[in-house]
């Protein structure tokens, strides 16, 4: 895999570590057009699974069970917070840069939700395009 | 009845006050705060004249510093059988988003039944339930909410709502 992917994936964690409680980010958000995100739910207050580091390109979610209303936010979207329903248990694979191994990653509770949170991010969509319905918008409290 | 005005502590309290000592019942009611306005839409059940009771609040709501309107209630002939779903828009804010998407929902036979915006910085979002006729092909105005989207340079997407009950 090209090396620019793997400074681009360096470029996010530096990104996603440098902004407090942000736990994921994807390329498009800091506006590189590639299929890309990094992951790390570590220290989260709602961590069940973690699955440390995760770095993926080219993500595919293999399956999702468990589904549950929750709310969530994103650094992209600063001042709302949402109800969105996510599955509780997933599968995700995919590539990681560098060494174009593909690695599939089993998550639980806190870090599946984050994990489709950032899979959207790679298809182009927001928490905002699945939120419950008119009463599941909220403006963001505090910043986590 | 309609209640609206500057926010502040207590409108809540000062109104429901008049109300339960006259002996009227909250019964549907909407309250919301937007930026620095408060916003109450209630449904009462009440022995008394619209315009009487608006009277018996006049005071109360002068105190508040709020408008107080009532009038009579219509009766609710149900909802009309259609199909529930979610329209969610985000994007560059602009003047006329909100006429144009439901100029389409309205042209297709869509009643909307609850709607909110949010403009955060450059972001404008629109979330809207509407419940669209039995016949009509979600599809094709999903397919239309999304032209519409790209025509207004903003991202639209229409999907069924949810129906189980958590």
């Amino acid at each position: 895999m090209a090396p620019e992917v793997v400074a681009l994936a360096e470029a996010l964690l530096d990104t996603m570590r440098a902004h407090a409680g942000c736990v994921g980010l994807a390329a498009n958000q800091v506006g590189a057009d590639a299929r890309l995100f990094v992951l790390d739910v570590g220290g989260h207050a709602k961590t069940r699974s973690y699955s440390g580091v995760v770095v993926l390109a080219n993500p595919v979610l293999v399956e999702a069970t468990r589904w549950e209303k929750g709310r969530e936010g994103c650094l992209s979207v600063p001042d709302l917070t949402g109800d969105v329903k996510r599955a509780r248990r997933v599968i995700v694979r995919g590539v990681i840069p560098g060494s174009g191994e593909l690695r599939v990653v089993e998550a639980d509770g806190y870090e599946a939700v984050a994990l489709q949170h950032e899979l959207d991010h790679v298809d182009g969509r927001l928490f905002l395009d699945r939120v419950a319905g008119a009463h599941a918008l909220h403006q963001r409290q505090t910043y986590l | 009845m309609t209640v609206i005005g500057r926010d502040r502590p207590g409108i809540v309290a000062g109104i429901t006050r008049v109300l339960a000592a006259l002996g009227a019942n909250i019964e549907d009611s909407t309250m919301t705060r937007l930026r620095g306005t408060f916003a109450m839409t209630l449904v009462v059940e009440v022995d008394a004249e619209a315009d009487q009771l608006e009277a018996s609040l006049a005071d109360a709501a002068a105190s508040l510093g709020v408008k107080a309107s009532v009038s009579p209630a219509v009766e609710d002939a149900g909802a009309a059988p259609g199909a529930h779903h979610v329209l969610t828009l985000h994007g560059a804010d602009r003047t006329g988003i909100v006429a144009e998407v439901t100029a389409l929902l309205a042209q297709v036979g869509g009643n909307i039944t609850e709607m909110t915006t949010r403009l955060t910085g450059e972001l404008y979002v629109l979330v809207c339930e509407v419940d669209l006729p039995p016949q009509r092909d979600s599809a094709i105005v999903a397919t239309e909410v999304a032209q519409l989207g790209d025509r207004l340079g903003v991202s639209a997407t229409l999907r069924p709502a949810e129906a189980d009950v958590l």
